[in-house]
């Protein structure tokens, strides 16, 4: 063995098999990598993509033709909307919608039947608290439907009405987020976010774990060189954040059916650099933490600039310039382009390297940060 | 083990050989210009109190620390550009159980032989488990044995790889003596097939049980030397004294000129001081002044003990450095 060589094959093998084991016994841990992965998907998925059915719902009707109410049973069938409520007044509905007592209102004029058999298409306004817009968006694409269905079957041919055309005037009073957040856009970006909490936090602890039980002091007594540690750390949770992608996508396509059109072993070929970048943030950032919750903390410092400001949270295009410019820093910004390009609009590996080259870029500064950060004494 | 030593230090009898080693952490010097030789196949104790730079010391000749100054040579390589060259040839036992303890005995055996890139591993770790009696525990986490078996598991990891140096930071503080005296036949088996020793203790049986002894306080060091060098040179003079009536004795006499310390040891008093004929002139009135009731104490001069000695050399380097006592 050369004492000079910046870099022995043994001691790295011998640093990852010990990894390995300390993986396994530290069950917490374990449990985390695991764990977190699916309560964040459980969460998320659901809570962001639930399609909720069932919204209480007001009805302030001035008009009581059996248009109306064909509408307002047509409503109840398609079981978006459950109603709730009569209102008899505008100062009704204003308070019942401010108190969040219903979700909608819907208002059916006075001479809505008489304007309708006219062939005028009468004003039917449905108002929705959007404070929440992804509470309300099924509900709302289903409304217009449910209209022209239930008028379609009803309206005498006289009213002069084709099938195509929607007899009233729907108009929705509603706040919609233009860049609306569906299922197919957050799953893949899921396994972004989740990668990049748990794989940074996990090996932000690795060495002030060693430091912080003392096995640092006998490992810097040993030849060991900083590259072998490094890397004999990093290199077991690769594994770790493979085994997450496989679980986050074999729920996208099976717990929340999002249709996968790009080819799956590209995202994990290329995922390697991503996984690699927050793998080497979490080493560098233990080179720096003092203990292990400093090094936790210093995780969380990276994880919510890469959450709130890539993309995931907020429409990219939407924020001002600076978050831009911080977010197209993080790796977590180009890997949800890349991942939701292969698997939502089928791209292939070629037109993904655009997105690649800046993770790589970020993988090698930070690696090389870490290595100088490194140190090779207890000073 | 004589056949594998580089001619390196074959033309060096000095194991260690260092010079105005200098090393301070934030602005305060803990070690302070330290000189020290150590010869091959020697057993050479380290004493000093708490915070004298003993660890710190032995953290420089490992590579663990970079001296701010100084200069001088470990197995022959340079303390100061060397430590890679030095590492795989030291064993080195941390004051505080610095192995895996979420790791099996023999996964930590195993994991040391990979780092120094031992050969044949298994054989090894199999042959240093059955010398150290340790075969029952190899599947036992490291975490889960007792101070003594710890103490065990961390000397068979640092002497895996056949050092020629072994560097042990207080290795036996918090264990029995059975667990102790096994410790040191090992370390003297050792010392036997020509593997240097330098010990940090704070027991005086361990130090009688080592070849030389060197003293640091304060980042000072005061004495460097065999047992009874030590001894001698401090030049104290010791009165052991049996009898009734020793604690009011001992407040009479502590604070009279020539008396520098005055120790209870069981049923007796040791009375030194480093002016024999001081000591001899203060304590004379006592011993010729009428037997106190009870009967008549018995004044005789004996060997002065090491503890006595560091006790002098470090209140001596106190009154010198004003730190406090």
């Amino acid at each position: 063995m050369n004492a000079e060589s910046l870099f022995c094959y043994r001691r790295f093998a011998a640093m990852v098999y010990k990894e390995f084991i300390q993986m396994r016994r530290d069950r917490v841990t374990f449990a985390m990598m695991i764990g977190i992965p699916l309560m964040q998907l459980i969460l998320f998925g659901y809570a962001i993509n639930s399609d909720p059915r069932h919204l209480p719902t007001a009805v302030l009707s001035a008009d009581n033709s059996p248009y109306a109410r064909a509408i307002v049973a047509g409503m109840q069938t398609s079981s978006y909307f459950r109603f709730t409520e009569q209102l008899s007044s505008r100062v009704e509905a204003d308070s019942a919608l401010k108190e969040g007592r219903v979700q909608f209102v819907l208002t059916i004029p006075e001479d809505f039947s008489r304007l309708l058999l006219r062939g005028e298409r009468p004003v039917l306004l449905l108002e929705a608290d959007a404070t929440d817009p992804a509470a309300t968006s099924g509900a709302l694409a289903a409304m217009r439907e449910t209209v022209s269905q239930v008028l379609a079957r009803d309206l005498p041919a006289a009213a002069g009405y084709t099938p195509t055309d929607l007899p009233v005037t729907l108009r929705v009073h509603a706040e919609y987020n233009p860049e609306a957040v569906t299922q197919y856009n957050i799953v893949p970006g899921l396994m972004g976010v989740i990668l990049t909490l748990t794989l940074t936090m996990i090996t932000s602890l690795a060495i002030t774990r060693e430091r912080e039980r003392g096995t640092m002091e006998n490992l810097l007594s040993t030849p060991a060189k900083p590259l072998e540690v490094m890397l004999g750390k990093i290199v077991p949770y690769i594994l770790v954040g493979y085994i997450q992608m496989t679980l986050i996508l074999l729920a996208a396509k099976f717990l929340f059916g999002v249709p996968l059109r790009g080819s799956i072993p590209a995202v994990f070929v290329l995922s390697l650099v991503f996984i690699a970048a927050n793998l080497s943030v979490g080493v560098t950032l233990s080179t720096i933490a003092k203990n292990q919750l400093q090094a936790v903390q210093m995780s969380v410092f990276f994880f919510l600039p890469s959450l709130l400001l890539s993309g995931f949270m907020f429409p990219f295009r939407g924020m001002p310039v600076w978050a831009q410019t911080i977010g197209s820093a993080l790796p977590l910004t180009h890997y949800l382009r890349l991942v939701r390009g292969i698997l939502l609009k089928g791209n292939g590996a070629l037109e993904s390297l655009t997105h690649v080259w800046p993770i790589a870029l970020f993988l090698v500064l930070v690696i090389s940060l870490g290595m100088r950060r490194y140190r090779r004494t207890l000073d | 083990m004589d056949a594998d030593l580089s001619a390196h230090d074959a033309a060096d009898d000095f194991v260690i050989d260092v010079s105005g080693l200098t090393k301070g952490f934030g602005g305060k010097v803990v070690v302070n210009g330290l000189d020290m030789r150590v010869r091959r196949g020697e057993i050479f104790g380290f004493l000093g109190p708490n915070g004298s730079g003993k660890t710190t010391f032995i953290r420089m000749l490992c590579g663990l620390l970079r001296p701010d100054s100084g200069s001088g040579t470990c197995l022959g390589y340079d303390v100061l550009t060397q430590a890679d060259l030095i590492k795989p040839h030291v064993g080195y036992m941390a004051q505080r159980f610095s192995l895996y303890e979420d790791l099996t005995v023999r996964e930590n055996l195993d994991f040391t032989a990979r780092m120094y890139g031992l050969p044949d591993r298994a054989e090894i770790v199999d042959a240093c488990l059955t010398r150290m009696a340790m075969t029952r525990f190899e599947n036992q986490l490291a975490g889960s044995l007792s101070g003594g078996w710890k103490q065990r598991l961390a000397l068979s990891a640092c002497t895996l790889h056949g050092p020629k140096l072994l560097l042990l930071d207080e290795p036996t503080a918090g264990v029995d003596p059975g667990a102790r005296r096994d410790f040191w036949d090992e370390v003297h088996k050792l010392a036997g097939q020509g593997v240097t020793a330098l010990i940090s203790t704070h027991y005086m049986d361990e130090a009688e049980r080592c070849h030389r002894l060197a003293y640091i306080a304060y980042g000072d060091l005061l004495a460097q030397d065999t047992l009874e060098g030590i001894v001698d040179h401090a030049g104290l003079a010791t009165w052991n004294v049996s009898g009734p009536g020793l604690p009011e004795l001992a407040e009479a006499l502590r604070p009279l000129p020539g008396v520098d310390q005055v120790v209870a040891f069981g049923n007796t008093l040791h009375v030194s001081g480093a002016d024999a004929q001081l000591l001899e002139a203060a304590l004379a009135p006592f011993r010729n002044a009428a037997a106190p009731p009870g009967g008549a104490r018995e004044w005789r001069l004996i060997r002065t003990s090491l503890e006595e000695v560091f006790i002098h050399l470090m209140r001596g380097q106190q009154a010198k450095t004003g730190a406090r006592p």
